[in-house]
């Protein structure tokens, strides 16, 4: 089988970079989803607050991703459910992806354009290391939503969750609502790694207790959870002792966190971002592979999916370009750092002779930033300041750069962003 | 009551090594298991490692059955279709002084028969091991060292066993022994159980059952080992298995490739009084993350994807306990089994059915069949053949575990087989679902639905190990109180 442009992943990045590459011209695309419906992770997201940004309303999970695929039937993208990538190789400018089904079995799709959409996985127990039993009752909070949200059943009574990510907060609230009692959230961290607005509206609300600079150190149970153990970290992150404390409960939460899922990417050799652990991208998403692009989670991970959209949406079009060789300007990228508070910028670079009259950069700051401000600089020249009252890690921030602005500096070696800090407090 | 010749009690390692050499004979054999599923004790957590056979004392029977158990592993790996590989060991040695330590264990190992040992020097070993410390002085080499998959190995073992007529009794935990006039009695949570003659391969418990019946009392010590599995992104970090110059507590902190291809570090070796502390500690963690830094530069700690704890059954007299327990003809002892145990058990297998037989004799079946076939993987078939399995079951084509790559057509198996999985952590290691990066947090909804469906029970009914262990607490809006 031959396609012009094949999209792995039918979440909401692949969705939304399916339709801006056929509203650009893509007539032979095809979507890939490992899942028996598309909609990807929204499917299980039956909160609301999806949207506000894209549409303007408040939607659900499953309505947001809802717009999306009535659109993609609209336009009569052809989809693949319950089909598994297995490889992805690229042969010069050809990409070979073997995929697998029930229906057609094991074969090879050649591609002369991918988009990368598979979004990210959570950090599971092993990974953070936590000592003590290994009984049922310890779940990634998405797998406890999964479990909640579309299979109706409850994964335990009384729970402690490890970790504010946004899932944990969102299955604090979703938890108690289906009447079980959540007895505490703990966060390693000095501030949470959750938006805001969900420790209001999840936490405070239900009067669910939130200990930062706290972890798990001991989990008991032989066959179920009994009691996990929390105590309080110092600036180190190292548990102090006698700060310990037993706290019954049926079940362990962890939302600590999400990784992309570029384990196709590797195989695939695009250059990956040791920060955001997705591959790094130049202004139209492109990865170190010519002609294979990456969007949504599985690029970096996203707070709001209105931002995945956007984001899949300029692969969808930039993939567009590629294959129909109208892509302007072969020049240089300028590499774009993130420095001082920045961890990391995408995409990492920018080709003024290709870039659009603006490009948004999004970042994430390494820690909380009171009354800051985000600098741009570039070949010496401060090209934005923009004042913040907040930054913090749960938050993904964003700049615009213009092309007019960069097209007057000479030579520009390179684009820096950063924060200048008027204090750095804890939240 | 249930009357039989044999009754093994317990399936690990060694209770399905002997229950299967048993089986190749006329008699009637039960295994009883007070577990959901066979490997649920120490087999299922060790290092996974075929010892060439240096290490113990020689004349000592774990000397002679490390040794034969080794020679044996490759053609048995065939035969019962586990996965097993020869990748070759390599003890270091740090300190210009300890080169006599290392000498002694080669000639140690020359010995007890193992073949091909050298000792190489830093340089020879940094070619080998490109990764291992610059501390390293020399190291001894054997070539037939080995990895296995521990759960790969007990359940060929105890499947095999299934097959030619050996009965495994599950949920069935042996309480009392009494001696009746034929042979004995075993009280259990699920009936009594009769047999004329009884193997004790229980494991941290043996010594519970051999002071029921024997007058000379045996202490096991369970001893934990502490380890941390690594991502197959970083498999390849090592080849060959590195262990250090041995101490009082056993062979040291190791790295090791894994025969799935992982990287493991561990164990430690620490006495507890609990035979069920399978907790691990941030201690130990610490301790076997920075005693395995010594072995190799930057060991890749960021890539831990579990980790977990083991219990070594130790017995004070530092070798295998095999034999007629005294003042208890037709009792049988497989105890104080720790490393090389899992080496050992087939061998150790052979070796027990022989002192049975002694005992008990009678002929050889002529029904027994010694092959089994395995689950067939995805992950590891060609493409030809995972075609060909996909045409054969388009169920091979449903991908349940993305980490692993193993699907519903592999589950099926595993749960259909002989022996075959009820539980979560069953399936997990029939078939390595939910063993990867994501720890099951994926899989595990589809894994529990799969089995309800083919057990014919409630998804509330799917448990991960223990019949305690279940893994949904009800449905949603049970728990809401308040005025209707």
């Amino acid at each position: 089988m031959e396609k012009d442009l094949v999209i792995i992943g039918g979440g909401p990045a692949g969705l939304a970079a399916a339709i801006a590459a056929r509203e650009a011209g893509v007539e032979d695309l095809l979507v890939l989803e490992r899942d028996s419906r598309l909609g990807g992770i929204l499917n299980q997201c039956i909160h609301n607050g999806f949207g506000l940004h894209t549409f303007k309303e408040e939607l659900t999970g499953p309505e947001y991703a809802g717009r999306y695929i009535e659109k993609v039937l609209e336009q009569k993208i052809p989809y693949k459910l319950n089909t598994m990538v297995i490889d992805l190789e690229a042969e010069e400018s050809r990409k070979k992806v073997t995929v697998m089904n029930r229906e057609e079995g094991l074969y090879q799709i050649e591609a002369r354009a991918v988009i990368l959409a598979m979004g990210c996985r959570e950090r599971a127990r092993g990974a953070l290391n936590i000592p003590g039993y290994r009984p049922a009752g310890i779940y990634s909070a998405g797998t406890a939503q999964r479990y909640v949200n579309m299979e109706g059943r409850m994964p335990g009574k009384e729970i402690v969750i490890l970790g504010s990510g946004d899932i944990g907060l969102i299955m604090a609230r979703r938890m108690t609502l289906e009447g079980a009692k959540v007895k505490l959230v703990a966060e390693l961290q000095p501030y949470s790694g959750g938006l805001k607005r969900n420790i209001v509206q999840c936490l405070d609300d239900f009067g669910i207790p939130l200990k930062l600079s706290h972890t798990v150190v001991d989990i008991k149970g032989k066959e179920r959870v009994e009691s996990v153990t929390v105590a309080r970290v110092d600036e180190n992150l190292k548990p102090v002792p006698g700060s310990e404390e037993e706290i019954p409960c049926d079940t362990l939460l962890l939302s600590c966190g999400l990784l992309p899922e570029n384990e196709l990417s590797e195989t695939l050799g695009v250059k990956m971002n040791p920060v955001t652990g997705g591959p790094e991208v130049d202004e139209s998403l492109e990865t170190s592979r010519e002609g294979v692009f990456a969007c949504g989670n599985v690029l970096h991970v996203h707070d709001l999916v209105d931002y995945v959209s956007q984001e899949a949406a300029q692969a969808g079009k930039n993939a567009a370009a590629y294959l129909s060789g109208s892509r302007s300007g072969q020049g240089r990228g300028i590499p774009i750092r993130a420095v001082q508070g920045v961890r990391y910028t995408v995409p990492s670079s920018v080709d003024v002779s290709r870039m659009e009259e603006t490009q948004v950069v999004r970042f994430r700051v390494g820690n909380v930033f009171r009354n800051a401000a985000i600098e741009v600089s570039c070949g010496g020249k401060i090209l934005k300041s923009q004042k913040k009252q907040i930054l913090a890690p749960g938050e993904m921030e964003q700049v615009i750069l213009k092309r007019a602005e960069l097209e007057q500096i000479e030579d520009p070696e390179e684009i820096t962003v950063s924060v200048r800090a008027e204090s750095r407090g804890r939240d | 009551m249930c009357m039989y010749d044999v009754i093994v009690i317990g399936a690990g390692v060694t209770g399905c090594g002997i229950a299967r050499e048993l089986s190749r004979y006329d008699w009637k054999v039960a295994v009883l298991e007070r577990a959901s599923d066979i490997c649920e004790g120490t087999s299922k957590a060790n290092s996974g490692i075929a010892h060439a056979g240096f290490d113990a004392r020689p004349g000592s029977l774990k000397a002679r059955l490390n040794v034969e158990g080794s020679r044996m592993m490759e053609g048995l790996s065939k035969e019962l279709d586990f996965p097993y590989k020869r990748n070759g060991s390599l003890v270091l040695c740090f300190r210009e002084e300890d080169r006599e330590t290392l000498k002694r264990l080669l000639e140690q190992g020359r010995e007890n028969g193992v073949e091909g040992l050298e000792i190489l020097e830093r340089e020879q070993v940094k070619e080998l091991e490109p990764n291992v410390s610059d501390e390293v002085k020399a190291a001894l080499y054997a070539p037939t060292g080995g990895i296995v998959c521990p759960f790969g190995l007990t359940i060929a073992l105890g499947e095999n066993a299934a097959v030619n007529g050996a009965e495994f009794f599950l949920n069935t935990e042996v309480r009392e022994i009494e001696k009746t006039g034929k042979g004995y009695r075993l009280l259990t949570g699920r009936g009594s159980f009769e047999a004329k003659a009884v193997v004790n391969a229980a494991g941290v418990y043996a010594d519970r059952f051999h002071n029921m019946v024997s007058p000379e009392k045996i202490h096991i010590i369970p001893r934990k080992g502490e380890y941390c599995l690594m991502d197959k992104k970083v498999g390849g970090f090592v080849s060959h298995t590195i262990f250090q110059l041995p101490t009082v507590y056993g062979k040291g902190v190791l790295v090791t490739p894994t025969v799935h291809g992982n990287l493991l570090a561990g164990p430690t070796a620490v006495d507890v009084e609990d035979p069920e502390a399978l907790n691990t500690t941030q201690a130990g963690i610490e301790d076997l993350l920075r005693r395995a830094s010594l072995s190799v530069r930057n060991l890749p700690v960021k890539q831990v994807i579990t980790s977990f704890a083991g219990l070594r059954a130790h017995e004070e007299g530092d070798d295998f306990i095999l034999g007629q327990a005294a003042g208890a003809p037709g009792f049988f002892d497989a105890a104080g089994i720790e490393s090389p145990g899992l080496t050992c058990a087939p061998a150790l297998g052979k070796y027990m059915a022989q002192l049975v037989r002694e005992y008990l004799p009678v002929p050889e079946k002529d029904s027994f069949v010694a092959v089994r076939k395995g689950i067939r993987g995805m992950a590891s078939a060609t493409a030809e053949e995972q075609k060909r399995l996909i045409a054969e079951n388009p169920l091979y084509a449903n991908v349940v575990c993305r980490c692993e790559l193993v699907t519903e057509g592999e589950i099926l198996d595993a749960i259909h087989r002989p022996l075959g999985a009820t539980t979560i952590d069953g399936v997990k290691r029939r078939t390595r679902a939910g063993m990867g990066r994501c720890q099951a947090g994926f899989c595990s909804p589809r894994t529990v639905e799969i089995l309800a469906r083919e057990l014919g029970k409630d998804a509330g009914e799917i448990c991960k190990n223990g019949e305690n262990s279940r893994f949904l607490t009800g449905y949603i809006k049970d728990g809401i109180q308040g005025e209707a």
